[in-house]
């Protein structure tokens, strides 16, 4: 059973950690929550970016956040990524496959993902 | 919405767009029935949001638009035979006891009725964006000696301030409900 022993356990591994967190955050990348993301597949796309970011050791330099602002339901599920000093990049259609490209080349590397931003879909 | 446990997304993302600091997702299930009861202590509903919310043909000029996250789940209830209710109680009027219970009744043998999906996934999802928040979320379904309870003020307060949306946190969340579904059978 993850027990609630567990997660002390679990919390005291973390608690060293959690100091070299701070400062974090250069990027931020948005998934659009309201209805119509939700109904377009944003949860599962939401979860890819968490755990893709983990995965990718990138959770100093990334948050991965959820906004219910309503966004164009037939570009759901729509993923912003904001970076300082640099404009807004907007991926639609997302789906968890595409998180882990986007993830890698973009976020990783500084590589926009053009074929999957709102850019070259219209 | 393909799951259940979407529109119970959805719903619960308008309590905590209404500013609540407690949310409850309950889900009771038999063979025959299922109930999902989304309770808040946000700032509740006005009469003409409630009325507006719940009647599609209310809608006046002045109102704003409309949006379809309650529509869409009363729809999935009533087209299994069910249905939704909802009370409210607006902060004007209820400065104390504020807030919404959204009701939907489901029957599980029908054609149409959509299923429950992965409940799991909404709560790590709500959880993730709203870390501040205390969710407390119950399913159960007797025959079948399912009892799942998950309340995040005990995990909070285990944690003492390390931040409920960090992934080791997440995936204890994770795992810990996949374990108790688990012991249903
Ligand atoms: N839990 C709640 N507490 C307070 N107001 C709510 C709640 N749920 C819904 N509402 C009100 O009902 C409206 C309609 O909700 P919904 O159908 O989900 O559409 P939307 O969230 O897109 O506006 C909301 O905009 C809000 O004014
Ligand atoms: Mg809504």
């Amino acid at each position: 059973m993850k027990s609630l022993a567990e997660l002390q356990a679990i919390k005291e591994k973390m608690k060293s950690k959690i100091v070299l967190r701070e400062g974090s955050g250069e990027i931020r990348v948005v998934v659009g929550m309201a209805t119509c993301g939700i109904a377009a597949g944003a949860r599962p796309v939401l979860n890819a970016f968490v755990e893709e970011v983990n995965n990718a050791g990138l959770y100093d330099k990334v948050t991965v956040t959820q906004t219910g602002c309503v966004g164009l339901c037939q570009l759901e599920p729509i993923v912003e990524v904001y970076e300082a000093g640099k404009e807004k990049v907007t991926y639609v259609k997302m789906t968890s496959d595409k998180v882990k490209e986007v993830v890698e080349k973009h976020l990783k590397n500084g590589n926009i993902v053009t074929e999957y931003t709102v850019a070259s879909v219209n | 919405m393909k799951e259940l446990s979407l529109n119970i997304l959805d719903i619960t993302e308008n309590s905590v767009k209404a500013k609540a600091t407690l949310v409850e997702i309950a889900i009771e299930e038999n063979d025959d029935i299922l109930t999902i009861a989304v309770t808040d202590n946000g700032i509740g509903m006005t009469e003409q949001t409630l009325l507006s919310v719940t009647n599609p043909f209310y809608t006046t000029r002045t109102t704003r638009k409309v949006g379809l996250g309650i529509p869409l789940l009363k729809f999935a209830a009533e087209q299994t035979g069910g249905g939704i209710e909802i009370v409210s109680k607006h902060v004007y009027k209820y400065p104390k006891e504020h807030g919404t219970r959204i009701f939907a009744k489901f029957f599980k043998k029908h054609i149409d009725f959509t299923p429950l999906g992965d409940v799991i996934s909404s709560i790590v999802t709500l959880v993730q964006g709203h870390p501040d928040v205390d969710f407390v979320f119950k399913h159960t379904h007797p025959q079948k000696n399912l009892s799942v309870l998950f309340d995040t003020r005990e995990v909070r307060e285990v944690l003492e301030g390390i931040p409920l949306d960090s992934f080791e946190i997440l995936t204890w969340i994770k795992d810990n409900l996949t374990e108790q579904y688990a012991q249903g059978q």
